[in-house]
């Protein structure tokens, strides 16, 4: 470790922040395996075998590139701009979650690491990383809340089936939030043979950095295919927001582009003046949690509090530190749709286009009709559609919807 | 000189007991600084509740959570302070506390008030080196220490740390998280002299530590021993004649005696 790099943090901006936001607030007993996995990350960016072998088993094994598709009937319906989906939901084990786990289980894999560590909220990123740790041989531990692991059984038994182990997590809120508290523990308490796969763009520094280099495939294949299809870049781009990994992999190819404007799209659950939504950029404030500096739900005296959204990987107290900055910036718009938007969404795409997404994804879909209203015919919007609806049909028809309402 | 510094130098007391401020309730909290005190302690670390205690074992979670049911914030356990010190309690306190409560407090405003409160130091288990210049800064111009952790792990790190220390340092024994441990690997003792070389304060060691032989181990090559989850665990198990009026004498000299025997060689 260079010394610049080492004593990095102080609160200027450095590679370590975003603006004020990210750093690396962590026990001291946790530094190390920071430092050592900043070390190991830098190594296999500038590896090209490394870097080959994970877009070719993107290719191969998930189905990359994914296609850009034109919507005719959610087009019509909005009767203004043309609307396209980024079809994250066509990945193997349906969303975008495994172009990160991919990468980082590969990582692991180079540093010499045996076993993978992972929270999960509702178990999507938990799938997805016992699925990477069963491809490339890895011993797999997933830490879940003990309420989630009540409510999700299906996808408890789905990782138990890739042969990974789920271990319930019975403190604080029992949910994701303590869930990656308890990753981080474990992680510490077995540094030498496990790494943690953090699942979104969040955490210390370098997470928010890792998760944004194995997600910027879905923005820069996007851009490339935009331009082949119209010849020219969008004028607005749309993704849901919960840690933020899925906006940060579509926004980052266009956070230059000056025309291009950027709308994340949080959680609302039952309304940003309830106490029952997700939306931490709207209604959150500047703190502490999960060893970075960003914006997160909390109350006077800095005890964070629950979050809620119908959609499980939405339901987060906080959010990717790089996503405060933009928000300071004013670079990226931050919005929020509530849980009866993002359930009228999923019946409207469903309707029009014959695509189920998953309730994360359908909060952006409810987003860009707004947009896409207000706009002309010849302007373009695109959505990063994160994920397939599969998972969530119980949770859809329990909510009393029925396909055509 | 503060507090902290003096109880150092007189060489009396080698036990740091923790506790979590407000569990099993604030009263039940003051009660335990007088017996600690009275027991012969070198300092008391005073333990915020937190939300998110990533840096503590299930013992001091459960405790900490105990306490947020009771409502207990950064706010009481300052209050706690001045209430003691208005008692007469001479013995140092050290506020321990995640960074986010100290962030939504302020820095400056923390560090004020707690001085005024009567601390002596603080202890930010999730604010490393790299993260707490400022508060560094403001604890140096008030005479508040900021008291820095050093990990077996943290390898080339430890010269810089240990150099902007005050107060004392604090050496974690082993990975992992606050909790009992049964015993610990040789190396340790290596890594408490490489601080202790490098140091130019006196050093403590916590993490794990809840036997008499352990503190009697650690007394010969340490200035202070940390002992948190055993002790906590211990008031866990008495929190109910703790809080009644009738046994609460009782339960207290069942802790005083359980702080005596970490003590006996």
């Amino acid at each position: 470790m260079k010394t610049d790099e080492k004593l990095g943090g102080q609160g200027k901006a450095t590679t370590w922040r975003f603006g004020p936001f990210g750093g690396r607030f962590v026990p001291e007993t946790t530094m190390n395996a920071l430092i050592e996995l900043e070390q190991g990350f830098r190594e296999a960016l500038a590896d090209r075998e490394f870097m080959n072998n994970w877009r070719e088993r993107l290719e191969e094994y998930s189905g990359r590139p994914t296609p850009l598709t034109f919507t005719e009937r959610l087009t019509d319906y909005a009767g203004g701009a043309r609307i396209y989906l980024k079809r994250e939901d066509l990945n193997h084990t349906g969303a975008h979650k495994i172009n990160n786990a991919l990468g980082q289980a590969l990582l692991a894999k180079r540093m010499g690491k045996k076993k993978l560590i992972a929270e999960t909220g509702a178990g999507q990123h938990g799938v997805a990383t016992a699925t990477v740790a069963a491809l490339l041989g890895l011993d797999c531990e997933i830490y879940m809340g003990e309420e989630d692991v009540k409510r999700q059984q299906l996808n408890v038994f789905r990782m138990e089936l890739l042969g990974a182990r789920v271990v319930p997590v019975t403190s604080g809120t029992r949910t994701l939030k303590d869930a990656t508290n308890e990753a981080l523990r474990q992680w510490v308490a077995q540094v030498d043979r496990a790494y943690y796969l953090i699942g979104s763009s969040v955490g210390p520094h370098p997470y928010p950095l890792l998760v944004k280099t194995f997600q910027r495939v879905i923005g820069d294949e996007t851009r490339a295919q935009l331009l082949a299809a119209e010849g020219r870049l969008p004028d607005d781009v749309v993704a849901c927001v919960g840690g933020g990994s899925n906006a940060i992999g579509m926004f980052t190819a266009f956070v230059e582009d000056e025309t291009v404007r950027l709308h994340g799209v949080e959680a609302a659950g039952k309304g940003v003046d309830t106490s029952f939504h997700a939306a931490s950029l709207s209604k959150g404030r500047p703190g502490v949690l999960h060893g970075m500096y960003s914006y997160f739900l909390q109350d006077q005296h800095g005890q964070v509090t629950p979050a809620h959204s119908i959609s499980a990987g939405l339901d987060y107290p906080g959010v990717g530190p790089e996503h405060a900055f933009l928000k300071e910036t004013g670079r990226v718009r931050y919005t929020y749709a509530t849980d009866e938007e993002a359930l009228d969404a999923v019946g409207l795409l469903c309707r029009t286009e014959g695509i189920l997404p998953a309730l994360e994804s359908a909060h952006a879909v409810a987003e860009a009709v707004k947009i896409a209203r207000k706009r002309s015919k010849n302007e373009i919007v695109v959505i990063c559609l994160s994920g397939r609806g599969d998972k969530d049909v119980e949770t859809i028809s329990s909510a009393g919807r029925r396909s055509g309402e | 000189m503060n507090r902290l510094t003096e109880a150092f130098q007189r060489k009396e007391e080698v036990l740091i007991p923790f506790i979590s401020c407000g569990d099993p309730s604030l009263d039940v909290t003051r009660e335990l600084i007088h017996c600690l005190a009275e027991e012969g302690v070198l300092a008391i670390e005073l333990g915020v509740p937190f939300s998110d205690p990533i840096a503590d074992g299930p013992v001091i979670q459960a405790a900490s959570e105990r306490a947020l049911e009771n409502g207990v914030t950064l706010v009481d356990a300052l209050e706690m302070g001045k209430k003691v010190r208005e008692d007469g309690v001479e013995v140092p306190l050290i506020l321990f506390t995640y960074a986010n409560p100290v962030f939504q407090y302020g820095l400056a405003a923390l560090v004020r008030d707690a001085v005024a409160a009567g601390f002596d130091g603080i202890i930010v288990p999730d604010l490393p080196f790299e993260e707490s210049e400022e508060l560094r800064q403001y604890g140096q111009k008030a005479g508040l220490a900021v008291i820095p952790l050093v990990a077996p792990t943290s390898r080339q790190r430890i010269a810089d740390i240990v150099a902007s220390a005050q107060g004392f340092v604090y050496c974690v024994s082993s990975l992992g998280t606050t909790g009992m441990r049964h015993g610990f690997s040789g190396e340790v003792d290596e890594f408490l002299q490489t601080v202790r070389s490098l140091s130019p304060v006196p050093i403590a060691i916590g993490f794990g530590i809840s036997e008499s032989k352990h503190v009697a181990h650690f007394r010969k090559r340490t200035d202070g021993v940390v002992v948190g989850s055993a002790l906590v665990k211990r008031i866990g198990e008495l929190q109910s004649s703790l809080v009644s009026e009738n046994s609460r004498k009782r339960a207290l000299s069942e802790v005083k005696a359980f702080v005596r025997q970490l003590k006996t060689e």
